[in-house]
């Protein structure tokens, strides 16, 4: 495994860099938060994304993708999110594509593969139900009944569910709460009937929603995977998402450290520039550290998924802990060093620390993901 | 057959005659192993250690890539790459432990004349000659360019006066290479030069300085009126700055290894912290019983890891090495404090045993290893040294 991009992936990057900076700059996001459009996310901005081939880059050829893989994707949400921008792509791009592409059957990725490949269609993954990632401790009920099944119960913190077509969603068939057998996963329309969305306002002003589900009636023709193996399914599924996300929080790092240096370089006090005081120089040069290890850690989880790597649970962990604590970090030190400014609405560097609270929190925090890095390592 | 085909059989049948039994795999464990530095004094616990350094010094396999004349193996990086396939396919002991070669060679290749070179590296790579280095001084440890041991030009010769510190092994190096003020104080950077010195010169003389570990790795190292001859100065006259930046470079690529490499040496020996930590404090489930403990060990194997990583990216990117050895010096020591503390904690009163046969030998040697990490982060420059250089190359921020 070597840890470079290939000339295709850095191609990606590059195309990706352009269009955040030209196309989708922090104010892009800021009006967004500004607007009254519930969604938080830009139409016209998806199509471009769309144009581009984004959405597809999971998604085989046959289904009018790419096959470009978790590189490829995570490089472009890492830029993306350079500029905070909003948009489907983590949710369908990489969760929505990836599950469907992996354990869909032939009747679900014709149905639903090219509409994801063409913009047509977005996704969310319903996992969790209480403040903490757990997938183990899922209760909501799906009762068998002859062909079909009736979900009742409620989920939370559902990245872009409060406007996805099409709902993923992690039920239990079997067994009690805190087990990770007795699981499916299901495909459902978000407008069945019984179903409930209630959009929650966070923190970072992306779009979140919980979601009650009141004798929802779905199909076992829409089970993805098989039943009752839900629990192995969707820790693939996510151990995925985790290094997006972990991709996507590295290049929120990047640029809140890039801008911070940049401010260094620019305010004078007591006469001097401040980046020449040695109390900030030796925390942003203990930053970059943390930068550099994260980078690696991030690029050997991508280049573990696409290689099919027996390291990837393991890899999985360490990027998302690694991410998480330095972005953590980097956040925190971001503002602090902006001063007053740095406490403003209207400076942007905040943006980046709240969105990185919010991050954090995405399958499974830093305290999560080191746990679970010591039961793989077996100590 | 290319010729690199050719090479590796070559290689092979070389290294099946001329590779002694007990300097590979499934060597007898009675006999005893020598850690091989050479030099004039050098004395071999076992005879095939010898063997071995000058079968590999007379191939100039010691440092392979080094040109023919020079006494090294004059080979292409493809060759060495081979060679060292071959070498490690049969588990072959390092022949030789050289500051020379790690240190001075790749300088006087850069900077010697053609029979400085002739003169100096042949004797470094059959490990005739033992190479120490003498930089530091009592009043100059971080500001290094501040020196004082002074250099005067007495004609055919330079007189030295002055005393260096923290010499690794001074008391059994055959010759030195020390930074000398041959010039003014002011601008200090730029009235420095590098010269080589042979330590059996009347007036050198060298003390051991004890560490907090008990071991004494280093020395202080005295010159009192010492004659070197002009032909010993490497380099143009107070151009001498530039060189040890080099070296230096050198140096910190080395130690930075130390966390790592001593980390999976360490799995290895049972010097583990979480071997030590189920040891010490109990296992449950296959976990380290205090969660505490546990949570602690989890954080650093997972920047462990993460620096591992970031090892193999540099490579895998073709190594940048100038922008990035301060990082890795950085990390790396620091790393290896953070580990020794980790694995002294979990071994409780044992971790921090001294001496006596109530404690084990391994919780004896754990004491040492810990208190010699100490000096890791201060040798070849401190941490916070390596900030500062961060700061302003990589970084970019201003100076005040």
């Amino acid at each position: 495994m070597k840890l470079v991009l290939t000339e295709e992936e850095q191609f990606l990057k590059d195309t990706a860099k352009n269009f955040a900076e030209e196309r989708c700059p922090i104010s892009h996001f800021r009006s967004l938060r500004d607007s009254n459009d519930p969604k938080l996310w830009d139409k016209d901005i998806w199509k471009e994304m769309t144009a581009l081939g984004w959405p597809g880059i999971l998604i085989p050829e046959e289904y009018g993708g790419s096959n470009f893989g978790i590189t490829g994707i995570s490089v472009i949400l890492e830029e993306c999110a350079k500029t905070l921008t909003p948009s489907p792509l983590f949710a369908t791009g990489v969760l929505g594509a990836f599950s469907i592409t992996n354990f869909g059957n032939d009747d679900q990725k014709q149905n639903y593969l090219p509409k994801i490949s063409s913009g047509d269609l977005t996704t969310a993954l319903a996992i969790d139900e209480s403040s903490h990632h757990n997938p183990a401790d899922t209760e909501m009920v799906a009762k068998k009944d002859g062909k079909k099944f009736v979900l009742n119960g409620k989920k939370t913190f559902v990245i872009d569910g409060a406007s996805a077509d099409l709902l993923i969603v992690l039920a239990r068939t079997s067994g009690n709460k805190g087990e990770s057998s007795g699981l499916t996963l299901f495909l459902i329309d978000s407008n069945n009937t019984g179903i409930e969305r209630i959009k929650l306002d966070m923190a970072d002003s992306r779009n979140y929603a919980n979601i009650n589900f009141n004798n929802v009636e779905v199909s076992a023709k829409n089970i993805l995977g098989d039943e009752e193996t839900g629990g192995e399914t969707v820790e693939n599924i996510l151990d995925i998402g985790r290094i997006a996300i972990a991709s996507e929080m590295l290049g929120n790092a990047e640029a809140a450290f890039e801008t911070t240096l940049d401010y260094l370089k620019q305010r004078k006090q007591f006469g001097v520039l401040i980046g020449s005081f040695q109390a900030l120089q030796h925390r942003a040069a203990e930053m970059f550290c943390e930068l550099e290890l994260t980078k690696s850690s991030v690029m050997a989880a991508m280049k573990a998924a696409d290689e099919g790597s027996n390291e990837l649970q393991r890899l999985s962990s360490l990027s998302k802990t690694m991410a998480g604590e330095t972005l953590h970090l980097v956040s925190n030190e971001a503002v602090q060093m902006h001063g007053g400014i740095g406490v403003t609405d209207e400076y942007d560097i905040g943006f980046f620390l709240k969105r990185a609270r919010v991050a954090e929190q995405i399958f499974g925090s830093s305290k999560f993901h080191t746990e679970r890095y010591a039961n793989i390592s077996g100590f | 057959m290319t010729n690199l085909e050719k090479f590796r059989e070559e290689t092979k049948n070389w290294l099946d005659k001329n590779c002694p039994p007990s300097m590979r795999n499934g060597a007898d464990p009675d006999i005893p192993v020598d850690e091989v530095w050479g030099g004039r004094n050098a004395e071999y616990k076992n005879p095939e250690s010898k063997i071995w350094l000058d079968r590999m010094g007379g191939k100039g396999w010691t440092m392979p890539t080094v040109p023919k004349e020079y006494g090294g193996g004059g080979l292409t990086k493809e060759e060495v790459k081979v060679l060292n396939e071959e070498l490690f396919h049969i588990g072959a002991k390092q022949p030789l432990l050289s500051f020379g070669i790690w240190m001075l060679a790749p300088v006087l290749l850069e900077y010697g004349t053609e029979e400085q070179k002739k003169e100096h590296l042949p004797k470094i790579l059959k490990g005739e000659i033992r190479w120490c280095q003498g930089y530091s001084e009592p009043g100059s440890g971080s500001d290094l360019a501040s020196l004082s041991t002074k250099a005067e030009d007495i004609g055919d010769k330079f007189l030295v006066n002055g005393q260096k510190v923290w010499t690794s092994y001074a008391d059994k190096a055959d010759w030195i290479f020390a930074l000398v003020r041959t010039g003014a104080k002011e601008p200090k950077h730029d009235g420095i030069s590098f010269l080589l010195i042979d330590m059996e010169t009347k007036g050198v003389s060298t003390k051991p300085i004890t560490l907090i570990s008990g071991k004494s790795p280093f020395c202080e190292t005295f010159f009192d009126n010492v004659e070197v001859p002009k032909k010993n100065l490497i380099g143009k006259l107070n151009a001498g700055w530039t060189i040890a930046k080099k070296l230096l470079q050198h140096e910190r690529a080395f130690i930075s290894n130390f966390g790592l490499a001593g980390a999976v040496a360490g799995a290895g020996s049972g010097r583990d912290v979480v071997s030590i930590a189920k040891k010490h404090l109990g296992e449950e489930n296959g976990k380290i019983k205090n969660s505490f403990y546990r949570t602690e060990i989890a954080s650093h194997k997972i920047k462990e890891h993460a620096f591992g990583l970031t090892l193999k990216r540099a490579g895998d990117e073709g190594g940048k090495a100038s922008a990035t050895a301060s990082m890795f010096k950085l990390y790396g020591t620091e790393h290896n404090k953070k580990r020794h503390e980790l694995m002294v904690g979990a071994s409780g009163v044992d971790g921090v045993a001294w001496d006596g046969d109530e404690f084990d030998q391994n919780d004896k040697n754990l004491t040492r290893a810990w208190l010699r990490t100490k000096g890791n982060s201060i040798e070849g420059g401190t941490s916070e040294v390596q900030l500062n250089v961060i700061s302003k190359r990589v970084l970019n921020l201003p100076s005040q």
